[in-house]
């Protein structure tokens, strides 16, 4: 752990009863970047009440989908999608157009 | 999965000899194929005042209409140039088969454009959808077009010069983790097409995806496309004709002869060559030599119908 000064530690309590109880990681911790039709990170860990948000970086086009759960309109170039994620679970999902391409929420 | 090995250990092909087959057929080889055997005849020029007249059709592929990245910023224009070299051909082909992505987003002006330029090669065309061309909110555009008198997703079959000819549809309801799909209603049409056609009559499957599993990583493959093989194997002469991975490959299975075609649009790495199948940024120079079509020629009394690959350019 690294050391943090009282009034840095003063901030970092402010900034923490600001938020919202489910958000308490950091904001980059709720996007996946599709990068050379791969899902980067594969497998995150959310809060329920997490809205997640997938970002398409590459040239071709993706998608995703869970089944029954929620399914993406088609992601061109720096497109992006968002969910809510209201209910815990394991949220597999995968890119209709190149389904080798899979990922994973898990929502707690 | 399908029982075709991308390294073809069964029919003593290796991945090394693909690979040279395939630097062959980018330089416009002629290929003939006797016994299972494939030969080349020479250079693309040589090689067309060779071949005796028959039946001849060609196939385009991936022609990406509304593709702009740097890969090609134009991929209008590149189709335009592989249709025009269609037009200056000496021999005017019986017709045309475009084994999918058509357009690269499946909009309205993008199938419109495509329209435009391919009719100008005034030939029947027959379509198969790639996955792109399925991707408009309701997923209608493509069949509005071409789906008049096909079955299901837009899968069909005619006879034209004593071959039958079957386009299939591989890029519906793809499962997370899969491959290409043909499903078991496509299939059981497939089989009840083929059921009662004379064993000597030659039969030309083409989709979009590779019915053989050239590169499951990459997803380059049919997930039961083995199934669809097995109803096409006492035939005597089998071609399968897919697009999908951007550039030409070909193997030979017993009576099978699988073959894929290059893109007008932009070119694809060769398997596991590149961090993933993504369009391949090469020089401008180089492009075109990478782009292309293939003109399928069959002859009555020959067992192989023979490809040639002409790039755009070089």
């Amino acid at each position: 752990m690294t050391k943090i000064n009282r009034r840095d530690f003063g901030l970092v309590v402010a900034a923490a009863m600001l938020l919202p109880v489910t958000t308490s990681r950091a904001d980059n911790d709720t996007e996946v970047h599709i990068d050379n039709f791969v899902f980067a990170p594969a497998e995150l860990k959310v809060k329920v009440g997490t809205t997640v948000t997938w970002t398409n970086r590459d040239d071709i086009p993706h998608t995703i989908v869970s089944a029954g759960k929620f399914r993406s309109k088609t992601l061109d170039t720096d497109d992006k999608f968002s969910f809510t994620f209201t209910t815990a679970g394991d949220y597999k999902y995968f890119c209709s157009l190149h389904p080798h391409m899979t990922g994973m929420i898990k929502v707690e | 999965m399908s029982g075709h090995d991308h390294d073809h250990g069964e029919d003593g092909l290796s991945r090394r000899k693909v690979l040279e087959c395939m630097t062959w057929a980018g330089t416009g080889v002629l290929w003939t194929i006797t016994g299972g055997v494939p030969r080349s005849l020479g250079i693309i020029d040589s090689a067309q005042a060779a071949t005796a007249p028959g039946m001849t059709f060609l196939q385009i592929s991936d022609s990406h209409v509304g593709f702009d990245k740097p890969a090609n910023p134009n991929a209008l224009g590149t189709l335009e140039e592989a249709v025009n070299k269609i037009n200056a051909m000496p021999e005017k082909p019986s017709f045309m088969i475009h084994t999918g992505d058509i357009t690269h987003l499946s909009k309205a002006a993008e199938f419109d454009n495509a329209e435009r330029i391919i009719s100008q090669t005034k030939l029947d065309v027959h379509y198969v959808p790639g996955e792109h061309d399925f991707i408009d909110e309701d997923v209608k555009l493509y069949r509005e077009r071409y789906g008049r008198g096909t079955k299901g997703h837009g899968w069909y079959s005619f006879d034209a010069g004593g071959v039958h000819f079957v386009g299939l549809v591989n890029v519906v309801d793809l499962k997370g983790g899969g491959l290409g799909n043909l499903g078991a209603e496509q299939l059981a049409w497939l089989e009840d097409d083929l059921r009662g056609k004379s064993k000597s009559t030659p039969v030309v499957l083409f989709a979009h995806i590779p019915l053989w599993t050239v590169y499951p990583q990459w997803g380059w493959g049919t997930e039961d496309g083995a199934r669809a093989l097995e109803f096409v194997k006492g035939f005597g002469s089998v071609t399968v004709l897919n697009g999908h991975i951007h550039q030409v490959m070909q193997k030979v299975e017993g009576n099978v002869t699988f073959h894929t075609a290059r893109s007008t649009a932009f070119p694809q790495p060769a398997p596991g060559s590149a961090p993933s199948p993504g369009p391949m940024k090469v020089e401008d120079t180089r492009l075109r030599a990478m782009l292309g079509v293939a003109s399928i020629n069959f002859k009555q009394g020959d067992q192989r119908l023979a490809i040639i690959d002409t790039p755009l350019q070089g």
